[in-house]
């Protein structure tokens, strides 16, 4: 899929001078590349859904913390409030920096530091918005729950208040509010994305060594019961 | 669907809650009551997990004297210029008045464990049901020959929290051109296996920048210390050779101070220095020894709830309890603390009590984003909380993975004081 490129003069009247930006022309291409960082927790495309982050169809012109059905962390849900909609600009610092615009956003990513990345990241994102192209003509391109999980460890109805208790651990690191500085928010991800990540480290797959030995030793209830409580905190 | 919730409650939760003593509702008075000593990461994360998790059922008494708590952990990187003094200090408001936990800002001076009460300094008196010791650390007298608490101000420990800490940074910084410190590091086990090292690398990153001819000299009764690769490699990368580090085997041991004329004596030569932290033998904090709850330096407790040998109404948690293989650090004490919350809940108001699960684990920071950790889990046996799985950091890591665990480490230190304090 290649489409309209992302035009440095699309951007270049906003933008001040000497600061760090995305410039360069954008190649979706190698935008798509780049979204791998993006799709354990975004999809775009088709079939996009929301999961531990929301879906980004129509992310262009879409005010910040607004897409309905999603639950956005407090900080979000009052920079939209307060009139931030993802443009070129606004989305350009956002993915340099997640936390340098809005300080408490749940998005654990520590940003993309090369505008040309961010440039080619935007023209593919730009490519699942309603101009230039048409969404029902996109490919279902990103697939966060990519895995091989037996679909009865899915399928486990996990205990929150069990969840509760084991959280207790989590906590010493993760915060309770969602605040992610440093360390994930691990709040309100859909049961399955969170029961992935965990018998992903259970399993070494995910590389976290941290991760690995905390998860290392929860059984397959213990991490539903975990999935099942972190969900519904706020 | 699977309905696990069933089948975890019909074997395992109804299995742990019958081992559980059954429900201990206070005699002739209302709700049960619990006093707590010491509000640092045992003592704080204790009282609030009881008065959160029993919504009301338990009265929590929690008796810290500082208003303000500076943690020890995270102070080198105050001593290192990564933080400010402000940023490890904090306060109990949280803690009184969203949890509603009676803060009382007093020391504990004696516990009378047969009536059941512990005096305050200020000579009221406070009755427990369950009582909880977390006081930390003081110091075996008489440890390093020439170094009593009196020479505190001339050689600080600088191994708690607070004013001793910006006491060893001030003269770290007034340190003359090509001047010597000093460390006098402390025998095992003491608070925070790794401290002494990533201090030497928090000094040596000031001396470097301010002071680059100046020496660091180590004396160290061990032959060996945690992560001793890591720091040792990133020692000779930053700061080559800087670091003398003096280890038993010549003479480490052997030391003495005078904290008058400012030398150190090693295995019988004697040194002039400009600035020397010494860090004495450590042993629990005096009121675990006052309540008659110690054998030797350490107060021992069971594994599955750190209840003491000595007492099965008091329990000690952190760098004071003797429990097994756990070191002595505010993760620890953290991790603790919740297991020991669950149990005395449990046992006041017959609430379920879930098998006990210990995590630790402990970042350092040798230079600017040069950051490495060591971890471990633990789970509780008849004899001891004992190590199950554990990771450290590899030697030869690059800069990016090494610059991740320095965030990471903020973001745990985000996170426990949150988890302690708010």
């Amino acid at each position: 899929m290649r489409s309209a490129p992302f035009l440095k003069s699309a951007l270049a009247a906003s933008f001040v001078a000497g600061a760090s930006l995305a410039e360069e022309i954008g190649d979706a291409d190698a935008g798509e590349a780049l979204f791998s960082q993006c799709k354990g927790c975004h999809q775009i495309g088709a079939s996009a859904e929301d999961r531990i982050g929301p879906h980004l169809n129509g992310i262009f012109g879409r005010r910040a913390g607004a897409h309905e059905g999603f639950a956005y962390s407090k900080s979000m849900q009052r920079a939209g409030v307060d009139g931030l909609t993802w443009t070129a600009e606004t989305l350009d610092a956002y993915i340099e920096n997640p936390r340098a615009l809005v300080s408490k956003t749940r998005m654990s990513f520590r940003g993309i530091k090369n505008p040309d990345d961010r440039a080619n990241l935007m023209a593919y994102l730009r490519d699942f918005s309603d101009n230039p192209s048409n969404l029902p003509e996109a490919e279902p391109t990103a697939r966060a729950t990519d895995h091989d999980l037996d679909p009865e460890i899915l399928a486990l109805q996990g205990d929150p208040e069990y969840g509760e208790y084991l959280s207790n651990e989590c906590l010493t690191c993760h915060q309770a509010d969602g605040s992610a500085e440093g360390i994930p928010s691990i709040t309100q991800w859909p049961e399955e994305d969170f029961v992935v990540a965990m018998h992903a480290y259970k399993r070494k797959l995910r590389p976290h060594p941290v991760m690995q030995m905390m998860a290392g030793r929860l059984n397959d209830e213990e991490i539903a019961a975990l999935a099942a409580y972190f969900k519904d905190l706020d | 669907m699977k309905l696990n919730r069933r089948i975890f409650m019909g074997t395992s939760a109804a299995a742990m809650a019958s081992l559980s003593s059954p429900a201990v509702l206070a005699d002739g008075h209302g709700k049960p009551r619990v006093v707590v000593i010491g509000g640092g990461a045992g003592g704080a994360t204790v009282a609030k997990y009881l008065a959160k998790d029993s919504k009301g059922e338990i009265d929590v008494t929690l008796v810290e004297p500082t208003r303000t708590y500076f943690t020890c952990f995270f102070s080198n990187l105050y001593l290192g210029g990564f933080k400010d003094i402000d940023d490890l200090g904090h306060t109990y408001g949280t803690l009184a008045a969203k949890y509603g936990i009676n803060v009382v800002h007093d020391w504990a001076v004696d516990v009378d464990r047969d009536s059941k009460t512990v005096t305050l300094a200020g000579g009221s008196k406070l009755p427990y049901d369950k009582m909880v010791l977390s006081p930390g650390i003081d110091f075996v007298d008489g440890a390093v020959e020439g170094w009593s608490v009196a020479a505190q101000n001339a050689m600080p420990h600088a191994y708690k929290g607070g004013s001793q800490t910006e006491l060893l940074k001030a003269q770290v910084m007034a340190m003359p051109e090509g001047g010597t410190f000093a460390m006098v590091a402390p025998p095992n086990p003491y608070r925070c296996p790794p401290g002494p090292y990533e201090r030497i690398s928090m000094v040596a990153h000031v001396l470097k920048a301010n002071n680059p001819t100046a020496k660091i000299i180590v004396a160290d009764p061990k032959d060996k210390f945690s992560k001793q690769a890591l720091f040792q490699e990133g020692w000779a990368n930053h700061y080559a050779g800087m670091v003398d580090w003096i280890g038993s085997d010549f003479g480490g041991g052997n030391v003495s101070v005078d904290p008058n004329a400012m030398t150190v004596t090693i295995d019988g030569e004697e040194t002039k220095v400009d600035a020397c932290n010494v860090i004495p033998a450590m042993k629990a904090g005096r009121i675990a020894e006052l309540a008659g709850v110690t054998d030797g330096n350490w107060a021992p407790v069971n594994a599955a709830d750190m209840s003491t040998k000595a007492d099965a109404d008091v329990y000690v948690l952190g760098d004071a309890s003797q429990q097994g293989d756990m070191p002595k650090s505010g993760f620890s004490a953290n991790s603790q603390a919740k297991v020991c919350a669950n149990a005395v809940r449990g046992a006041l108001t017959g609430s379920k009590v879930f098998p006990a699960k210990f995590s630790n684990t402990c970042w350092s920071l040798i230079d600017t984003d040069d950051g490495v950790k060591v971890g471990a889990t633990y789970e509780a046996t008849d004899e001891k909380i004992a190590k199950v799985d554990g990771f450290i950091s590899a030697t030869g890591e690059d800069s990016a993975t090494r610059k991740a665990t320095y965030e990471e480490s903020e973001g745990w230190y985000a996170g426990i004081t949150a988890d302690m304090f708010g």
